[in-house]
């Protein structure tokens, strides 16, 4: 028997496979058996209620998508009202995803969503900071340590901070919130990014720029999970361009405690399910007991720091 | 000032069941020079659908075309009798030239049944529909449960020419009365069709209008609609992503109670109530 277990932190996940946030809802419940999950994560709220970016949205590009849905919000009280309960029908954790314009509303919305239902808070750094001309907090070190400080005194439930791959700093983020009280780091969010169409000229998004996802952010957040697992002690939570088994089992060998899956379940909305069975099925293969035989095992006999923490391509 | 808000009511599907499975192609011919006809080999379980549901398609990968994302298709006919999924469909972009390339015998994957058809109230026994070009394909499962209801249906199908008119028999064959008109013989433009539908009116043989898609129809059956206080339905469009209400990318606005509220068309939607729905 394989034990899939998880742990982060004081979290046990029966498996290391959860939802990416903004790609799952209450709705995926028309389709999978959402007891399966690792965890659930919801799509990020702010306190007050938002309408979110102008049409298009989304669009593809190669093997992948842009998006810039931005962060349309019921706001925190429709929330605690009506999604919590929803979620509180499964034996699975639920992490719920919040964010803010600026620290102080930050952690006030912290303070205000950890109620019971919840187990865990993914705090998203990396949406823009109006206080920063709108870089997001996880783009520095100085930024992120500052809301996650304020964030850690918001609430004692654990704290999981979403990284951005916006940043020259990768270790120097992910060192800066460990330091402030962050219990996990989410590795990562989407990359900002563009697509035009070469007819009308017209950039595809209807707000010019938004987030890569799916396949081709593989190898950037892959990276920037190794490097935050090397840079840490805190557990790393690999997320990006996952979209079967292979990809987990190589985010857990980069140092990942466990993932998320995002863009694969809007291709495959069975996607997770899928690949929780590959991945057992893997490690009964090629006898593995759990996941230890797996996390951090990358081969990279003695990589000078220098070479690990490399911000740039050589 | 009209408030910006979500919906405050979230709906789940009609039958709170969809499914990814696989479907395999039985034909995929051309219906005209621009449409084609995509009939599939699919499983019982989801082919429990309504009228003005759609499935969210995994375009094949090909050499030539690599779509990524799902597309939307409206059911343009159920058959769980014969354990067919009927599709048909305009060749426009990327993902339409991939179905396009697909033959008898390969494998297609499929989620669905999605969304929210149209629905047809007890007391709505004379209905009037009005459809062009793909627009037939979201209608024609109406036909086959005003049928099934024994309502009587009248259709309006318009098109470019007589000659790239479609789904006339199969309404027919659904005992519709079908009107032709054209751009070819100066028949569709939209006053001509405002007097088609305002006879009937007049003669109390209209209980409620659907439609889809077009800007233009939904501007006119509103104000028909509006004018005469006959209710009515139109199928919207709108990009998508992942089809269940996930990912929020395909919101429309609508106008309810004095405000401005945002649906996501896969899931609230498509079809939505003619008033309220907002032009584009
Ligand atoms: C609920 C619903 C039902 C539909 N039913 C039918 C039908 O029965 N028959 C039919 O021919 N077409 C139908 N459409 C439109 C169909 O989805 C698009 O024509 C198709 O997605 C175009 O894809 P493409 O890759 O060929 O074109 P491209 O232009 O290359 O597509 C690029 C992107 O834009 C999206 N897109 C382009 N046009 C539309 C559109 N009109 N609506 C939504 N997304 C679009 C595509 O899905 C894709 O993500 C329906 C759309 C919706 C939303
Ligand atoms: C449509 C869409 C919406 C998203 N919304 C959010 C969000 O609200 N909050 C957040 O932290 N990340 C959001 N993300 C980012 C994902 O959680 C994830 O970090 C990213 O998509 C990379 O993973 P993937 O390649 O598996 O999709 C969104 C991604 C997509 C595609
Ligand atoms: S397509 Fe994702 S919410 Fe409608």
């Amino acid at each position: 028997m394989v034990d899939l277990t998880a742990k982060i932190g004081a979290l046990t996940l029966k498996n290391p496979i959860m939802p990416a946030s903004g790609t799952f809802s209450e709705d995926l419940a028309d389709v999978i058996d959402m007891n399966a999950l690792g965890a659930h994560v919801t799509k990020t709220i702010t306190r007050e209620k938002r309408g979110g970016n102008p049409t298009p949205r989304v669009c593809e590009v190669r093997g992948s998508m842009l998006n810039s849905i931005g962060i349309p919000s019921k706001g925190i009280d429709y929330f605690i009202q009506n999604v919590i309960p929803f979620y509180q029908k499964y034996d699975v954790p639920l992490i719920v995803s919040i964010s803010a314009n600026n620290a102080d509303d930050f952690a006030r919305i912290c303070e205000e969503i950890s109620v019971p239902g919840v187990d865990a808070i993914e705090v998203n750094i990396s949406c823009p900071n109006i206080e920063e001309d709108g870089k997001a907090f996880a783009m520095r070190p100085s930024t992120t340590h500052q809301v996650m400080t304020q964030l850690r005194g918001a609430s004692d439930l654990p704290l999981w901070a979403k990284l951005s791959p916006n940043t020259g700093e990768t270790s120097e983020v992910a060192q800066a919130a460990e330091d402030a009280g962050a219990d996990a780091l989410v590795v990562a969010n989407t990359l900002l990014s563009m697509a035009i169409d070469i007819h009308s000229r017209k950039p595809k998004l209807g707000n010019l720029m938004g987030g890569l996802s799916g396949p081709s952010l593989k190898p950037i957040t892959l990276r920037m999970a190794y490097q935050c697992a090397k840079a840490v002690d805190i557990p790393v939570i690999g997320c990006g361009g996952i979209s079967k088994a292979e990809d987990v089992i190589e985010y857990l060998i980069a140092g990942a405690s466990a993932v998320q899956v995002g863009t694969a379940t809007f291709i495959n909305p069975t996607a997770m399910i899928t690949i929780i069975a590959e991945l057992e099925a893997y490690m009964a293969a090629n006898g593995m007991a759990d996941l230890s035989a797996l996390v951090g095992s990358v081969r990279d006999d003695d990589a000078a720091d220098a070479v690990v923490f490399m911000e740039t391509a050589p | 000032m009209t408030q910006t808000d979500t919906a405050a009511e979230v709906r789940t599907s009609a039958n709170g069941e969809a499914f990814e499975a696989e479907t395999v192609v039985k034909s995929n011919e051309e219906v005209n020079g621009e449409y084609r006809l995509l009939i599939l080999d699919a499983p019982q379980r989801i082919l429990n659908c309504r009228p003005g549901q759609f499935f969210h398609l995994l375009c094949p990968v090909t050499t030539a075309h690599q779509p990524y994302l799902r597309r939307p298709m409206s059911i343009y006919g159920f058959y769980p009798e014969r354990g067919e999924l009927h599709f048909l469909y305009k060749v426009t972009g990327e993902g339409t030239r991939a179905l396009a390339e697909l033959r008898p015998g390969d494998t297609l994957n499929v989620l669905g049944p999605l969304g929210h058809g149209y629905t047809i109230q007890d007391d709505w026994q004379n209905l009037l529909l009005v459809a062009r070009g793909v627009g037939l394909a979201t209608l024609a499962p109406l036909a086959q449960e005003a049928r099934r209801l024994g309502r009587k249906l009248t259709a309006i199908c318009s098109a470019r020419s007589p000659e790239v008119l479609m789904s006339v028999d199969l309404f027919r064959e659904m005992g519709a009365e079908v009107i032709t008109v054209t751009d070819a013989e100066g028949t569709s433009g939209m006053e001509d069709i405002r007097a088609t539908i305002e006879a009937r009116i007049a003669a109390g043989e209209v209980d409620a209008l659907y439609t889809c898609g077009s800007n233009r129809m939904l501007k006119l059956l509103q104000d028909i609609g509006a004018k005469h206080g006959i209710p009515g339905e139109i199928a919207l469009e709108q990009q998508m992503a992942c089809g269940l209400g996930m990912c929020q990318c395909c919101v429309r606005s609508f106008r309810r109670d004095n405000r401005i509220v945002h649906e996501r068309v896969c899931r609230e939607g498509p079809v939505f109530d003619m008033q309220e729905a907002m032009g584009w």
